[in-house]
């Protein structure tokens, strides 16, 4: 009972929560009101059994008891009497909130007025029901620094008043780029999740098409919400194929791809042509465009390397950070060598990227081509010392086994 | 309704201001007032004397009653300096940032905006 509670708020926990921020007007109202319902849930159905639609029970019982709250505190001040009206009006509705909610959500959580790194940690907090201990895995900082940017962003929507709203059409352009960098981090999340099994949240991979799609279909003209789009329906295509039985992770090159989503994929790649050709590349676009080409190729061997490695660099001209950096050598070690990979990311000793355990495992992966599985080992260990999932950590421990048995 | 003070930041002329370019600047201010003044977000607004007009005090000793020390000049002293404020009356910070904008103190310097302390209409 208590697992299908907590399984209910992880995945039904945004929408819930989205829809009594609509409500509420306040985003610590809200997350109280949702606290006070999964308390009085454990009773409940304990007595009488979970109910048919545990989400729409948790919506209902937590809208009455923000009611009562509010209620209790309605003399002080005009905001609390318009939350009242709104939960009283709500009432007859008996709905579960709509989809909406979370898109309104979503453009709260990326105001300008708000710090683009606090924009996305708010969003998988509220819209991904996310810990602030996972949020820090996909930022590589340390948890009290989330926690704080967080609260800071939480009391600035609060004290000067940031709506709750989907801007008009005419501002939806200039409140595009964090609302797509955040929708990304939500469909990234769930497509590598940072704690527990890699699949562990594919329900916000997910989400992140579902609300690309609304996007999208807000935004026809906009390439990069498009390439965006086709990007996540490209990768999620995979998604079957991307762990064994066991549980293991299943490297690119050893997929069945007979399992890849051939439906998904001709959908992506005919959005990635269609905003090609407008002639507007962008790094969503571009980054679709690699996704693609990885989708179309029959076997691994099949797949255009050169291409995707020039894409790469093209990507890495418009962002240069580490994650494409370590991309970018991944696939200079399939189009020229694994010695020149190497060469590439010798630049990132030193910085940030130590911290990424996937660079770790590109480093060995390129030692261990080159015939040196002692400093595979080494670099396999290192990424070890990075956070990462329980998937991932179990991938690289397997190879660290696998390189002592080959060492001299 | 929710209020802001758009506090209006700008480079202080080092010498006397050409007439021609104070008019043009006077009229958008004019036209600002007009406009945010129709649509009932004004509060109140005022414009500063240079900060070489400004007096600095301090009281000593961090509690009443201590030695009251003035200085000549502002506070801090800035590339920057606080020219004149307007305190809007708008419904969220959506619209406060939209009438920002529209301050001409946007363009020729950067408006601050920041919402006003509410302590209730029965405090």
């Amino acid at each position: 009972m208590i697992d299908q509670l907590e399984e209910t708020i992880r995945i039904e926990g945004g929408q819930v929560l989205a829809t009594l921020i609509r409500l509420t007007g306040d985003i610590d109202r809200a997350e109280d009101a949702l606290h006070d319902a999964a308390v009085a849930a454990v009773e409940e159905w304990r007595r009488h059994g979970v109910p048919d639609r545990p989400g729409a029970w948790l919506t209902t019982v937590a809208r009455n008891k923000a009611l009562d709250r509010l209620r209790r505190e309605v003399q002080r001040a005009p905001r609390e009497r318009e939350a009242v009206r709104l939960l009283d009006d709500d009432m007859g509705s008996g709905g579960h909130g709509d989809g909406d909610d979370r898109l309104r959500l979503l453009f709260t959580c990326c105001h300008p007025a708000l710090n683009p790194e606090a924009q996305i940690a708010l969003a998988l907090r509220t819209i991904c029901s996310m810990s602030t201990v996972e949020i820090a895995r996909v930022f590589l900082v340390p948890d009290a620094t989330i926690g704080q940017r967080i609260t800071r962003a939480k009391s600035k929507i609060a004290g000067a008043h940031i709506p709750y709203r989907v801007p008009d059409a005419h501002e939806l352009p200039e409140r595009l780029l964090p609302v797509l960098a955040t929708m990304y981090a939500i469909f990234t999340a769930g497509h590598h999740a940072p704690t527990g099994a890699v699949d562990a949240r594919v329900d916000l991979a997910d989400e992140g098409i579902r609300l690309g799609r609304v996007l999208v279909e807000m935004m026809p003209d906009e390439s990069e919400c498009t390439g965006l789009l086709a990007l996540m329906l490209a990768a999620n295509a995979r998604r079957a194929a991307r762990v064994d039985g066991a549980g293991d992770i299943v490297l690119l090159a050893d997929q069945d791809r007979s399992r890849w989503d051939a439906t998904a994929i001709e959908e992506a790649q005919a959005l990635v042509e269609s905003v090609l050709r407008r002639g507007r590349p962008g790094t969503y676009q571009i980054q679709a465009a690699i996704a693609c080409l990885h989708g179309i190729a029959r076997t691994a061997a099949d797949t255009d390397w050169p291409q995707i490695t020039e894409l790469y660099r093209l990507l890495e001209m418009r962002t240069p950070t580490f994650v494409v950096r370590v991309n970018h050598a991944v696939a200079v070690a399939e189009s020229v060598g694994p010695a020149i990979a190497l060469m590439m990311l010798d630049g990132l000793i030193g910085t940030p990227a130590e911290r990424w355990h996937l660079y770790w495992a590109a480093r060995a992966d390129f030692y261990r081509r080159l015939g040196d599985p002692n400093a595979a080992s080494a670099a396999y260990l290192r990424g070890l010392d990075c956070p990462c999932n329980d998937s991932d950590r179990r991938f690289l421990q397997r190879r660290v086994h696998e390189m002592s048995h080959r060492a001299p | 309704m929710p209020r802001y003070a758009a506090l209006i930041y700008g480079a202080e002329p080092t010498s006397e201001p050409d007439p021609q370019e104070w008019g043009i600047v006077m009229a958008e201010y004019i036209h600002f007032g007009e406009t945010a003044g129709a649509a009932g977000v004004i509060g109140a607004g005022e414009a500063l004397q240079p900060t070489t007009t400004a007096t600095t005090v301090h009281v000593t000793g961090g509690a009443k009653g201590g030695d009251v020390i003035t200085t000549d000049g502002p506070f801090a002293e800035t590339k920057e300096a606080l020219g004149g404020f307007y305190l809007l009356d708008c419904k969220d910070l959506d619209e406060a940032i939209a009438w920002a904008a529209q301050i001409p103190g946007a363009w020729h310097g950067r408006v601050e905006v920041r919402p006003v302390i509410d302590f209730g209409e029965n405090g």
